[in-house]
């Protein structure tokens, strides 16, 4: 396994950053100036829902009790992405001094890492970086000397379920329950883990926050497009050249991905990793960005050799084992989806029930639970949509080759 | 089971108790070690992990059968787990896989008959940058071919 820092290059993310210097200047603030920063600055949630990070630390911190938790959500399990496991393993201090920002920010004095169990060779090397805050007093009491002030953090593994990457999954985790989603309202800000006002933030966001505290909003919006400001991790694999963790602006067009990784026989890309939609070559003049593509950051690459029935099942496979089965929309469907594809694949199909897989795939999108449910028929739609000629359309008649 | 193997069972629980809390909200944490250092957590284990957080032991084993790293079955002493997520598997996991159950005598999924090691699939370990990807137990390994792979699995001892 890779150690040790690669020398990367970013302009927000892996920009220059002194470990602490979040926590120093925040502490400088109060919080209002420290909500006013993150609101101007637009950032939205980068694990994939894109909710404003600010609203959820302004709702945290509204909400009155005598105990809050700020939880980190590491539990990056969605296929084809490892950014977070970049973030932990080179830039830690990003992640834990945002934290430290946020207890202070939203009054809570215990963070949580729900680090997923597939990480867990990470677990020692952060527990070290912790006890190194600890002795700075980054963590701690009085934190840098503001009285009053305490916050710790401590790291919880995870046990192999990708829905505990949804929050309120992860709090019942976290709680010692199955990972099945809540019912919602009430939200996690007013009633999370153990009942009290909890804000769980991916790890990309809290990276990206130490950044605006130090260097401001205003430095922060002037990358991205129009309506998506800043940067975003992507997670680039596949079939390329350079695979890899890429910090590229929001607007970036896919093309221009796939020339920056040396991708140059792709026929296909998916984008935001299983749950995501894949894209065929007429659409790769399509952009990265809230208003056009938003994406948790995954990126994977066919090229001309790949049969895309063949991946689709790969996904759907993957969503049938991970469905909690707690709701019927996501654990039947997930099942007739799949029943679907093998049809195809053994010529036993009419177009008559396609049609009808298809509108299975849509009511699930709505009738689900969780986002695992609402999300899992997008590649389903989108592969059937766009590489119908290959998977439909060999034989008979026309122009094959 | 023998006594002094519940014995030792309840020492290493009573210590985990101590560690974590007799709280719900230690129950994976416990369940965690127990499945790591005996490869599985018996109905034994189950009991009274839940007799100490004063839970039934019907919600332990409901905890243990939802995810997917906790197990109430023996299990080989060692865990090959290969990832089969979609970028492991365009980067040729299927000949690791092929290779692996060649010299092992086993398929996927089984154990060998000197419970030495269990060969299993696991989904997506966020390794895609360095595919095909496997973990044997905690630590995990990439960039493999099935010559590496059958030589790492070669090398447990």
């Amino acid at each position: 396994m890779e150690s040790g820092k690669t020398k990367r290059s970013g302009t927000v993310i892996f920009s220059a950053y002194e470990r602490g210097a979040a926590i120093k200047k925040a502490l400088s603030l109060s919080r209002n100036d420290i909500l006013f920063e993150l609101k101007n600055s637009g950032l939205k949630g980068r694990g994939g829902a894109g909710f404003p990070t600010a609203t959820k630390w302004m709702l945290t911190a509204a909400a009155v009790s005598d105990k809050k938790y700020l939880i980190c959500n590491a539990d990056e399990g969605e296929p084809g992405t490892f950014k977070d496991r970049v973030l932990l393993i080179e830039y830690p201090e990003l992640v834990f001094d945002a934290m430290v920002v946020g207890g202070y920010t939203i009054g809570a004095d215990e963070g949580i890492v729900y680090l997923r169990g597939e990480y867990e060779y990470l677990i020692d090397s952060l527990n070290d970086y912790l006890e190194e805050m600890r002795k700075d007093n980054l963590l701690g009491e009085n934190i840098l000397g503001k009285n009053g002030f305490n916050f710790d953090i401590k790291i919880f593994l995870g046990e192999g379920a990708y829905v505990c990457g949804e929050e309120t999954a992860l709090i019942e985790s976290l709680e010692g329950q199955r990972g099945e989603a809540r019912n919602r309202p009430p939200y996690p800000v007013n009633t999370g883990y153990l009942g009290k006002p909890t804000c769980v933030n991916n790890v990309e966001t809290l990276a990206t926050i130490s950044h605006i505290i130090v260097k401001g909003s205003e430095w922060y919006k002037q990358f991205g497009s129009d309506k998506s400001k800043g940067t975003k991790l992507f997670s680039i694999s596949g079939d390329c050249e350079r695979p890899g963790v890429y910090e590229l602006e929001w607007g970036t067009k896919i093309s221009e991905v796939l020339e920056l990784v040396g991708a140059k026989d792709a026929k296909a890309v998916q984008v935001g990793g299983a749950s995501g939609i894949c894209l065929n070559s007429s659409q790769f003049d399509r952009t990265l960005a809230y208003e056009d593509i938003p994406t948790g950051g995954s990126i994977i690459i066919f090229n001309k050799s790949r049969n895309m029935l063949k991946v689709l099942k790969n996904f759907m496979e993957f969503f049938v084992e991970e469905s909690c089965g707690q709701c019927t929309p996501c654990r039947i469907g997930n099942v007739k989806l799949l029943e679907g594809i093998k049809m195809i694949e053994e010529n036993k199909f009419t177009f008559k029930q396609i049609n009808k897989l298809k509108e299975l795939a849509e009511t699930m999108k709505i009738a689900s639970k969780c986002g695992l449910g609402q999300s899992s028929p997008n590649p389903f739609l989108s592969i059937l949509e766009n590489f119908k000629d290959e998977i439909f359309n060999h034989s008979g008649g026309g122009s094959y080759a | 089971m023998f006594v002094e193997e519940k014995t030792g069972l309840i020492e290493e629980i009573d210590k985990l108790v101590a560690k974590y809390g007799n709280t719900r909200s230690s129950l994976l944490p416990i369940l965690h070690e127990i499945q790591k250092k005996y490869r599985y957590i018996s109905d034994f284990a189950q009991q009274e992990i839940a007799k100490r957080l004063k839970i039934h032991p019907v919600e332990v084993y409901s905890v243990i059968s939802f995810y997917s790293f906790l197990n109430s079955e023996p299990k080989g002493r060692n865990l090959v787990r290969i990832c089969k997520s979609i970028v492991c598997d365009m980067k040729g996991k299927d000949a690791i896989v092929k290779a692996l159950e060649r010299e092992l005598g086993i398929k996927i999924g089984e154990t060998t008959p000197d419970k030495k090691i269990t060969l299993e699939y696991l989904n997506c370990m966020g390794l895609c940058d360095h595919a095909p990807a496997m973990a044997i137990n905690d630590r995990v390994y990439t960039d493999l071919t099935p010559e590496k792979a059958v030589e790492l699995v070669n090398n447990i001892k």
